[in-house]
């Protein structure tokens, strides 16, 4: 990944000729990038004016993408590291009924809420990798055991304390709370309050908000989408922990003789992807204002796709956290975009199913015909 | 490669052709449905037949959307999804108001008008801005039927929630324990939605609690299990059963003398109403003063002969 440190004499016969292209063409992007393009110039061609890419239409399919990109950004790290996670889903409603629990039942600051949250999800993630590295059983298995644990839980402490499986009220506590404003917030106001008045975006017409734009700034949650796309990306291509990471999961034992931490890197990347898993339920409740028990269902498998798409394997030891980002961006457009493009609802999972498999297919067909894989 | 185009081929033909159906000559007005149903739940099949009967009726283009899992977050993105393809006009259930409140009121404010179906209140309605509310207030029903099965001599019950994420299940049996005067307490169970499960969780509770009195199943669901169960433990027509909905084996439950009665929201009319009313409004601007309740309707085994002859389709 990152064999570009000095120049070289171009004679050095212990180095392979590669060219350009084809050192582009092994990235493991490239299959994310192409699709990307496609499904761009699909709905480009079909839903290009059913609103799909108005200012509204556009916020909606990328904070729906956005989503997937923070799950995505911990589960495309786990799995280079040769591991995966499928208690995503469960952490996330449990993360939004703990921060609920805290901060409306127990009347707590919001801010505690969420760092007291924050702490004791990433001790789940690491609970999880500890078992994992102790027994030596599939991370498949452990956390498969922690999606039911944690969403049994989810309905039950809630179920116990308040008799009722949705906490509101998130919204009223988070009222000028400092860490609140950094999950659910929106930026660049102004700017957009300046396009509505140019006229160059729509605004509301009538009602108390009319003059206000319809889409009033980038919502927190698409910061931080970027944000843990920018460090994640960082963190594997330009750091000595990103080898670890991609060692760990492409030959652990070949790794550990030459010295790689391999057991802590993995159990790091289960607190990552708790971490994540929380960053999205945080976000989500600080949007939604209450905390439900069957928020984040199947998001597992949906950050799992979404980093598959992206070009990672599933054994391990390749992927980048680039292609994960553009998978979920694949993922995102295609399951809003096919509602633009009025396909029938009950067909619109076809349609899904055969773009995540044409993606897919894609992915792997360059990948191979490049690499010289079997 | 080739199979990549070959796919997104298929996929434009489809696209095209499913447009080529809607573009039939009728549809200069085109409405959404939105709902909390998970796709496992068959009691929106009932929705789905009110909205293409109601579509046809009107000459106009109704589409139904819903979150795979049920998730309210996923709901949420998808009224936004609905407001910004600007249709003419929005139906919706309100299952939660703090997650689709700001989206409502979002898709009213950009000049959509939205119908509140199903789940809700009149007055969330009237505070998200919506035209009105068509439906049956949950408490309201469950109050009701627990006021009845008071007066029948019930004392305990059991009330079985395949739903138990949705706030309005637990207040259809909170309002049957207000109505019967008693504590809910644990007497609703969580019973999941796989029916095996259900049945064997129904099974469970009365042989830990032979003395209840009454079960309250929640819809089709849960319902048929529940039948189940009581033909295995033998206390079908012993036990006292309500449900809520309709199903044909509840029809048929009812029939037997198995169940006692059945709370008919009727779905049909959430669906049909809001199309019509939405239409009529548009083309000719009238539009009811009131909000419509479709329920609660007590079905016995009087007068079942129509009931039967459509459960499962409009009733």
């Amino acid at each position: 990944m990152s064999e570009t440190a000095q120049p070289t004499p171009a004679t050095d016969e212990r180095i392979k000729e590669i060219s350009g292209l084809r050192r582009a063409l092994i990235r493991p992007e490239l299959g994310g990038i192409c699709g990307t393009v496609l499904v761009f110039t699909f709905f480009l061609l079909t839903a290009l004016d059913s609103g799909m890419f108005s200012a509204q239409g556009v916020l909606n399919w990328s904070t729906v993408s956005a989503q997937f990109m923070i799950i995505a950004v911990g589960a495309c790290l786990l799995m280079i590291a040769g591991e995966f996670d499928l208690s995503v889903g469960s952490m996330i409603g449990f993360a939004g009924m703990m921060i609920a629990i805290f901060s409306v039942t127990l009347g707590w600051p919001v801010w505690g809420a969420i760092l007291i949250t924050f702490a004791l999800c990433v001790s789940i993630g690491a609970l999880n990798g500890f078992i994992v590295i102790r027994t030596g059983l599939p991370s498949f298995i452990v956390t498969l055991a922690f999606l039911f644990i944690l969403r049994g839980f989810t309905i039950y402490l809630p179920q116990t304390i308040e008799r009722k499986t949705i906490i509101g009220g998130i919204s009223e506590a988070a009222e000028g709370d400092w860490l609140a404003a950094l999950f659910g917030g929106k930026i660049l106001g102004g700017l957009f309050q300046w396009l509505g008045d140019a006229g160059l975006i729509a605004v509301f017409e009538r009602g108390s908000r009319a003059g206000q734009p319809v889409v009033d700034g980038i919502p927190m949650l698409i910061v931080w989408a970027i944000a843990l796309v920018i460090v994640g990306h960082v963190l594997l291509t330009r750091t000595r922990f990103g080898n670890w990471i991609f060692a760990a999961g492409g030959d652990a034992e070949a790794a550990r003789n030459s010295g790689v931490p391999v057991n802590r890197v993995k159990i790091l990347m289960f607190m990552f992807t708790a971490f994540c898993a929380t960053v999205f339920a945080t976000c989500q409740v600080m949007e939604f204002g209450s905390a439900g028990a069957d928020r984040g269902l199947l998001k597992e498998f949906e950050a799992i796709i979404a980093v598959v798409i992206g070009g990672a394997l599933l054994t391990g030891g390749y992927g980048s956290v680039i292609g994960a980002a553009l998978g979920a961006l694949i993922f995102g457009v295609v399951q809003q975009g096919l509602f633009f493009a009025g396909v029938e609802s009950s067909l619109f999972r076809v349609f899904l199913g055969v773009i995540l498999l044409g993606a897919v297919i894609l992915n792997t067909y360059i990948r191979r015909m490049i690499t010289g894989e079997r | 490669m080739k199979t990549v185009l070959k796919s997104l081929a298929l996929g434009t033909a489809l696209v095209a052709a499913s447009s080529a159906v809607h573009a039939d000559g009728h549809g200069d007005l085109n409405y959404v449905l939105v709902s909390h149903a998970p796709d496992s739940d068959s009691w929106w099949n009932t929705i789905k037949n009110g909205i293409a009967l109601a579509g046809e009726q009107m000459g106009v283009e109704v589409e139904y959307r819903n979150p795979p899992t049920g998730d309210l977050a996923d709901m949420a993105r998808i009224i936004e999804q609905a407001a910004a393809s600007g249709p003419d006009g929005i139906i919706t259930t309100l299952s939660d108001f703090d997650v689709l409140r700001g989206p409502i009121e979002d898709a009213v404010a950009s000049g959509v008008d939205v119908i509140i179906m199903n789940s809700g209140t009149p007055e969330q309605a009237r505070e998200v801005g919506a035209l009105m509310y068509v439906g049956q207030p949950e408490y309201d029903a469950g109050l009701a039927a627990g006021q009845r099965a008071a007066g029948d001599g019930i004392a305990s019950f059991l009330c079985v929630n395949h739903y138990i994420s949705s706030p309005s299940s637990t207040e259809r049996c909170q309002g049957f324990a207000d109505g019967l005067g008693v504590e809910l307490g644990n007497q609703m169970i969580d019973s999941g939605q796989d029916p095996a499960e259900i049945k064997n969780r129904v099974l469970a509770y009365l042989n830990a609690n032979p003395e209840t009195d009454a079960i309250l199943t929640l819809g089709p669901t849960s319902a048929d299990p529940t039948l189940l169960a009581l033909d295995e433990n033998g206390m079908a027509g012993d036990i006292y059963f309500g449900t809520f909905d309709l199903g044909e084996n509840i029809v048929e439950g009812i029939k037997a003398g198995t169940i006692q009665w059945g709370i008919d929201q009727q779905p049909f009319l959430q669906a049909y109403l809001p199309v019509v009313v939405l239409a009529n409004y548009h083309r000719y601007g009238v539009l009811p003063g009131n909000n419509i309740n479709s329920g609660p309707g007590f079905v016995t085994v009087d007068g079942l002969t129509l009931v039967e002859e459509y459960a499962g389709e409009y009733r």
